[in-house]
């Protein structure tokens, strides 16, 4: 029981396949808005000189889009990206996280309109918690966000998922819209949804938005194992027990503008209780593991320009986050009610406060620079009843510091930063983690070979690290405060094919593929043990990956049909490196765990009149689990799933309707994404939505 | 048109070249290896090995070396019962033969396995919550657990041991003991089973609780150390507990209880992670782990029961032990006195098992499952 310590691990290396790969990559690019979007939304008001070419991998989903997509969360509709692996516990309240380019999930920077989400307990954030009813756009950068005015936090992750909720758009005279949606599906799904916009008057409107989601998270699931003849060897089914949800979320935000500043505030509420469905394993085809999160934070961020030539940005955020545990699974045991397993009565109180400062300036109409400075604080109380020993109660002052430049020589575009982090903890128990000093660089450049052509090409270089999390230091019996940042350098390169067709039955393509290299040193793993909620750490010494990003857009139409075909394929291998004290583990140079060789998605719409017909298909191929040598043993079938959903819109009385069915795994196929969290088989949804 | 349609093509290339379907699954099947020459004449068959496996993974499995062919197989146990769901189960801890039949206690599946230990072939599981170990008398098993009755507090609860009739494989009695209730030793009508509170870091248990087998009660308690865990017995009825220590400022040691007295009479200040009696030797190792230093000391040893002095101070003598990632399981074949020491490397990886010969030689050495850990040997 005092077992899981953590060593390091290691490896990888990497052949590629053939070469005929990398033709065949599937592109794919979910990309911009189109013109397909029937709801029009404005750009928020943004103050910025002059629209800057993106020089760096970027996907998004958006609009309408992003509402046709059988998607509830943000995790879910982070699948059909390319070099994005979902780690997906099953259940509806079964935790999400979203790794990209296998360099693990604490390498994602996950950003609610604009400002950090973070989590310095165990620096991973929920994904599922993030529902897609109120957002615009969900986009995914490699690398970082092509933009030099941006917070130092911008710059400080491998990769950056950017969630934006919708800015409210009023059509002429209207100064009131509201939205009222309704889903109800399988598993006893209930979701009401509302949302107001006000327009004060030009300058000065707010939003509100509520939204509940209640499931009984009964599904069934399967597992089925035949004998080499092929005869039944056995064949189970049975019902998903505690994964069931209760969640609510409110939030409200006001945005203005006048002159030369814009603004906009935000408050945000969450609130849920769900079973944390635990593993099915032999004879445990069920636990009682309860959560109770309360998830607050307030946000704002001012934009000035204060002149032709300088700029600058002030943002500020304070967060409080509460989480519950609860284990006391008992059973009966010779007329006794006994204890199953270790016992757990929780509860974390975590507040941040986070401010930051950016200064830009043009040197030069081509040159332009940027400083930013933010300051973070992170605190972790936590009451645990039954257990002694002290608690940490740490406390870490963060300092970042990035110096940004970016120049515009025509045909070719470059942009290099350098990060600077200064840490420092205290705690009132234990022993505090030592101070740390770290820069870490970046370069970009984007070459477009004929101006205003199809093509672009774009390399890049980033170094960069994460910090271990409160867990990874001061875990009880699993922490270990001397661990180091966990470094990542990653290397790309790619291009974009992007062209727009006027008067042909094509109205867009949008195709772009990128190579890349990453070396992650001092990795920490973190795997999850027989309840989600505490992990095993490992502390990977050396990973290595390769892959291949490749994503497509297409846009045509026939008349009033539109379709939209979107496509993405990844290749990757990840290999493990690590020594422990010079000796080389039995999983040597083995691909790291539920890492897939190959993954895919396809995204396809139709359009006609009021009718949309929307079809998407995830597959996630073969690869080993969490034992993590790649021996027949540990072996994992591919997955797929295949949805999809009609929708037709109509307008009565200046009211819009919109009313839309799914049916998402369409082929009722059992799976499980992390080994023993079984995943629900074929589900229905159906979706009423109102415009006032 | 043309881009749509070569898109189309292409994509649908790329699906039917990488996108390999879902096979239906298999039941795990062994794999089998030569690792050592056939041996004749002996008495034991072989022996069983327990491997683990991760929490949350249902990865216990059990591996059989068949001295008489020189064959060791890996996982066996699902492909001798492929019916049973979900294979083993999760978290092996124990594995003991007694008469005819082979029990394996799996920890995080809560139950007992009873298989036929010739034929491999699933007779009975048992089912008893967050068991820990195994020990028979009598025709009795009994299995020591973490469990114990709900209380108001979170693990405030006292563990218990329950006993198994083995001919009827039913459940008849349980006592409750101290916390978290580990290895146990049996002498005559006494038991003695000890205990390391380990859920109640750091108030660690420091007790061996003597239960008296015919009444099935505690007749006393020892006060012995914190956080105890293995348990062995020698020829003369001395009895040997090891503390794990609490990681950081009380290291692990060795003590010895007078059976008759049932009291400590001596702690011999050596570090213990494992122990196995073996005649009057006790060979051991520790992997004294520090949080302090982040580090693990490993040491071997082989202390002579009769004077508890210790006579060697290496158990591996050709150097092969600085191969070894982390020592885990440790067993003496009664029959050859050949020493078998399991590497459990990170604990998340598949493991080793190393054979040595009597004088500390590296014979052989075989990757086992995840975790390999307990050793229990098959008479012809």
């Amino acid at each position: 029981m005092t077992r899981k310590r953590l060593f390091p691990i290691s490896v990888h290396k990497i052949l590629y396949r053939s070469l005929v790969c990398t033709f065949l990559y599937v592109p794919i690019n979910v990309c911009a808005q189109s013109a397909l979007d029937s709801i029009q939304h404005i750009q928020e008001v943004v103050i910025t000189a002059k629209p800057f070419k993106e020089v760096i991998p970027i996907q998004k989903l958006s609009g309408i889009q992003l509402e046709k997509l059988s998607a509830m969360n943000v995790a879910d509709a982070l699948r059909y990206f390319s070099g994005v692996q979902i780690k997906d516990f099953g259940g509806m309240g079964g935790l999400k996280t979203v790794n990209v380019r296998n360099m693990g999930s604490h390498h994602v920077g996950v950003f609610y309109d604009g400002i950090e989400v973070g989590n310095a307990q165990n620096g991973v954030v929920d994904l599922g918690k993030f529902s897609l009813d109120n957002m615009e756009e969900v986009a995914l950068y490699n690398g970082q966000k092509s933009d030099i005015f941006q917070s130092a936090k911008d710059f400080s992750s491998a990769s950056a998922v950017y969630m934006r909720t919708k800015r409210p758009h009023f059509e002429k005279d209207k100064e009131t819209n509201i939205q009222l949606r309704y889903r109800t599906g399988s598993i006893q799904l209930s979701n009401p949804s509302l949302q107001i916009e006000h327009r004060f008057n030009s300058n000065l409107k707010a939003t509100v938005n509520a939204e509940h989601i209640h499931s009984n998270g009964q599904y069934k699931f399967r597992y089925k194992r035949l004998m080499m003849n092929g005869e039944v060897a056995y064949d189970t089914t049975a019902i998903r027990k505690n994964s069931d949800i209760d969640a609510y979320r409110i939030e409200t935000a006001l945005f203005g503008a006048s002159n030369n500043t814009s603004w906009h505030a935000k408050l945000y509420y969450y609130g849920s209780d769900r079973g944390l469905p635990g593993a099915i394993v032999k004879n445990v085809f069920g636990s009682g593991e309860r959560q109770n999160d309360k998830n607050f934070f307030a946000q704002g961020s001012l934009i000035r320009e204060v002149n032709e030539k300088y700029k600058f940005k002030i943002n500020a955020k304070f967060a409080y986050d509460y989480t519950h545990y609860l284990s006391r699974d008992s059973v009966e045991f010779l007329n006794d009610y006994v204890t199953q397993k270790m016992q757990f009565d929780n509860s974390y109180y975590q507040q941040d406060v986070y401010l930051s400062t950016v200064h830009a300036y043009e040197i030069k109409p081509w040159w332009n620079a940027s400083v930013s400075v933010d300051f973070e604080y992170n605190k972790l109380n936590a009451t645990m009843r039954g257990v002694n020993t002290p608690f940490t109660f740490p406390q870490r002052y963060t300092t970042l510091a990035a110096f940004a430049s970016s120049a515009d020589l025509g045909r070719i575009k470059l942009q290099a930063n350098v990060l600077g982090t200064f840490v420092t903890e205290t705690v009132k128990n234990n022993v505090a983690s030592p101070d740390k000093l770290e820069w870490a660089p970046a370069v970009f450049m984007n070459y477009e070979p004929i101006e205003s052509g199809p093509f672009n090409f774009r390399v890049f270089y980033k170094r960069i690290f994460r910090m271990p999390t409160f867990n990874d230091l001061y875990y009880t019996q699993i922490g270990y405060s001397q661990l180091k940042p966990e470094f990542t350098d990653q290397y790309n390169l790619g291009f974009t094919y992007n062209k727009v067709f006027h008067h042909a039955f094509l109205d867009k393509i949008h195709f772009q593929s990128d190579m890349y290299y990453a070396r992650i040193t001092n990795k920490i793993i973190a795997s999850p043990t027989g309840s989600s909620f505490r992990w095993m750490m490992t502390n990977m010494g050396l990973v290595e990956t390769k892959g291949v990003d490749t994503s497509a857009e297409i846009l045509a139409h026939v008349n009033h049909l539109k379709g939209r075909l979107n496509l993405s394929y990844s290749y990757s291998k990840a290999q493990d490196f690590t020594k422990i004290n010079g000796l080389k583990m039995s999983s040597y140079g083995d691909q790291i765990p539920y890492t897939p060789w190959h993954s895919l998605s396809v995204i396809g719409g139709l359009q006609f009149l009021q009718w949309g017909l929307n079809y998407s298909f995830i597959y996630v191929g073969e690869r080993y689990d969490g034992a993590v040598n790649n021996i027949e043993r540990n072996h994992v079938e591919p997955w797929y799933t295949h949805d999809l959903s009609l929708d037709y819109s109509f307008t009565t009385n200046r009211i819009k309707w919109r009313i839309s069915g799914e049916v998402n795994n369409l082929l009722n196929q059992y799976y499980d994404v992390v080994l023993n969290y079984p995943m629900p088989g074929r589900n229905y949804r159906l979706a009423l939505t109102m415009n006032l | 048109m043309h881009f749509f349609s070569l898109s189309m093509t292409l994509f649908s290339i790329c699906i039917l070249v990488f996108t390999s379907c879902r096979d239906d699954a298999y039941v795990y099947l062994s794999e089998s290896k030569q690792v050592a020459p056939r041996r004749i004449n002996s008495k034991i068959k072989g022996f069983y090995l327990l491997n683990e496996g991760n929490m949350g993974m249902n990865r216990a499995t059990i591996d059989f070396f068949n001295y008489d062919t020189g064959e060791y197989f890996t996982d066996t146990y699902s492909e001798k019962n492929p019916e049973v769901v979900k294979e083993l189960g999760d978290v092996g801890n124990d594995i003991e033969i007694y008469g005819s039949k082979c029990y394996a206690v799996i920890n995080c599946s809560n139950y007992v396995e009873v298989f036929d230990a010739q034929s491999g072939i699933h007779i009975a599981s048992i089912d008893i919550p967050n068991c820990r170990y195994i020990k028979f008398h009598d025709g009795k098993a009994y299995v020591s657990s973490y469990s114990g009755p709900v209380g108001l507090s979170p693990n405030a609860e006292h563990g218990f041991v329950a006993e198994i009739d083995t001919t009827s494989l039913t459940l008849t009695r349980k006592v409750i003991v101290g916390y978290q209730p580990e290895e146990m030793v049996i002498k005559e009508n006494k038991l003695y089973v000890a205990n390391s509170g380990g859920y109640r870091v750091p108030n660690y248990d420091r007790t061996v609780s003597v239960i008296d087998i015919p009444s099935f009660e505690i007749i006393k308690t020892i006060d012995v150390g914190i956080n105890l865990h293995r348990m062995e017995i020698d020829k003369r009825g001395d009895i040997y507990v090891s503390s794990r220590g609490d990681y950081y400022d009380v290291s692990p040691n060795l003590y010895v209880i007078d059976s008759d007295s049932d009291e400590v009479k001596q702690k011999l200040d050596i570090p213990v992670s494992e122990l196995c009696m073996m005649g009057d030797s006790l060979y051991y190792y520790s992997t004294a782990y520090s949080f302090t230093t982040g580090t693990n000391e490993v040491t071997y040893g082989i202390l002579d029961t009769r004077d508890k002095q210790i006579v060697s101070h290496k158990i591996i003598k050709d150097g092969t032990d600085k191969d070894i990632m982390m020592p885990y399981g440790l067993s003496v074949n009664p029959e050859t006195k050949e020493i078998y020491i399991t590497d459990a490397q990170n604990y998340v990886v598949t493991g080793y098992l190393y054979c040595y010969s009597p004088d500390g030689v590296l014979k052989w050495k075989t990757p086992a499952g995840n975790i390999p850990a307990h050793i229990a040997y098959l008479y012809k």
